[in-house]
């Protein structure tokens, strides 16, 4: 699903197909939303995520409606590996602490959405509801830690579908706030965007959706940007960008015509597991 | 390929994830606790995510101790271990004192130290230093990346431990003692390095 500011959304397709490719290319981990039932807890079904999982071979969150610990206990039993949750947490943060008790810290990311531009007027968003809460991110990041949350996913809603890249201010202030790692969200529209958190944030890992769905190869060439920049990130597929050349704007520059030249005569063989 | 992979459900951990991955490199497979199938499988896997003394207590309740026992001691069947699987593969466990684990491989399993810079539970990828058995990682790059999520280790002091990842301290992530292998990190969430790591296990024992 393409999302806009949490106002637009926009179909991309199925999810089974994102996650058997976004796998094939290198991603760490997927994070899975499901935001028909969190508006909706009447219509949450969880059994399609047994069948979206057969090809997904990294760690897998998923989300949306999460309001019981058998709803927790279902998903893990599909397959998935954390469990995010967000609005119900919102009016019963002892949730938090009765999930993270059965399975475990390391088993429960808290989601929260933010809205607003300036540390003063930060305040946490319930999309569930559609209303603005007189919270802030900060102080209800450090409750989730309180309660048990094992990290938290920190997302603007006004970048969100923006490109524009992250709120570097909001994800800093949130990830100083707690000692559990923090996941930025909303707003990635290129690479250079990825290796700002990376950069000039405490967060510990990054999180896209449209930009992972819409560029070609973002994955694979986000990741070796990143590293030829010093960051520490895992780069582990069959092809690679580590010796491509890359221009100011971080895309990938055309190669010379005597490099296509060679490869036309280089067999390269498709890598079978 | 003829060779039959049972793996062993016995009401912990995310056996959904290793029998995809299984399925998925073309293995027939098995979730099972029926004896009679894992009796007839030629290769055992021990999953598992949660507690020592919960799963040891499992093992009692379906019956499987002494089956196990027969299979992996006895008949020699190679059996996997993963992340608690290879846990319980050890005598006991800091983490559910008074139970006994298997005690198949001599190690103690014990908490790792927690401090302001190190966070516990371990979660997330994480080198390999690979000392020996190199055949279990043909293909893979020097120090292998692999998906990590624990909160206690094996302590294997003794030959047995073949790789091992640093934590703020080195500690081991793989050990081997003739049939019996255990890993600390989840292959079936490693992607291609797991892929690899299964296929290298499989192809080695002939299955």
């Amino acid at each position: 699903m393409q999302s806009i500011n949490f106002r637009r959304y926009l179909p991309v397709g199925k999810p089974a197909i994102a996650i058997e490719f976004l796998n094939s290319w290198g991603i760490d981990e997927i994070v899975l939303i499901d935001i028909t039932a969190s508006k909706d807890h009447s219509r949450k079904k969880y059994d399609f995520i047994e069948e979206i999982t057969r090809k997904c071979f990294v760690p897998l969150t998923v989300g949306g409606g999460i309001s019981s610990v058998d709803d927790i206990r279902a998903l893990l039993g599909f397959g998935a590996d954390k469990i995010s949750v967000n609005s119900y947490c919102l009016a019963h943060p002892e949730f938090i602490s009765e999930a993270a008790k059965i399975f475990g810290n390391q088993c429960i990311v808290v989601a929260i959405d933010a809205v607003g531009s300036s540390p003063s007027d930060y305040r946490v968003y319930n999309a569930a509801k559609g209303a603005v809460m007189d919270v802030s991110p900060v102080d209800w990041a450090r409750k989730a830690e309180a309660m048990g949350a094992g990290e938290i996913y920190i997302t603007s809603v006004d970048r969100d579908g923006s490109k524009k890249g992250f709120d570097l201010g909001l994800i800093d202030l949130v990830a100083r706030s707690v000692k559990i790692p923090v996941i930025a969200s909303g707003g990635a529209g290129k690479s250079s965007d990825v290796l700002d958190v990376f950069c000039r944030t405490n967060a510990s890992a990054v999180s896209a959706a449209n930009f992972f769905h819409f560029s070609e190869h973002s994955v694979i060439v986000t990741k070796s940007i990143l590293r030829s920049k010093g960051v520490d990130i895992r780069l582990n597929t069959h092809a690679d960008y580590e010796k491509s050349p890359f221009g100011d704007d971080f895309r990938l520059k055309k190669r010379s015509e005597a490099y296509l030249g060679d490869l036309l005569f280089e067999r390269i063989e498709k890598e079978i597991i | 390929m003829h060779g039959k992979v049972a793996i062993i459900d016995y009401g912990v951990g995310n056996v959904h994830s290793v029998a995809c991955a299984l399925s998925f490199l073309g293995y027939r497979n098995m979730t099972t606790r029926d004896p009679k199938i894992i009796r007839q499988a030629d290769a055992l896997i021990l999953p598992g995510v949660g507690a020592f003394g919960q799963a040891m207590a499992n093992l009692k309740k379906f019956d499987l101790l002494e089956l196990l026992n027969g299979e992996v001691l006895r008949k020699g069947k190679p059996i996997l271990g993963i992340c608690l699987g290879m846990q319980i593969l050890g005598n006991s466990s800091e983490e559910s004192p008074g139970h006994k684990g298997l005690g198949w491989i001599d190690f103690d399993v014990v908490s790792i130290p927690q401090s302001p810079q190190l966070k516990v539970p371990h979660v997330g990828w994480n080198t390999l230093r690979v000392e020996n058995q190199k055949d279990l990682f043909t293909g893979l790059e020097e120090e292998p990346h692999f998906y990590f999520d624990h909160s206690y280790y094996a302590d294997c002091s003794n030959g047995y431990t073949v790789a091992r990842c640093h934590y703020g301290a080195m500690m081991p992530a793989v050990v081997v003692k003739g049939n019996i292998t255990g890993v600390q990190f989840h292959p079936e969430k490693s992607q291609r390095n797991g892929l690899k790591l299964f296929r290298n296990y499989f192809n080695h024992l002939g299955v």
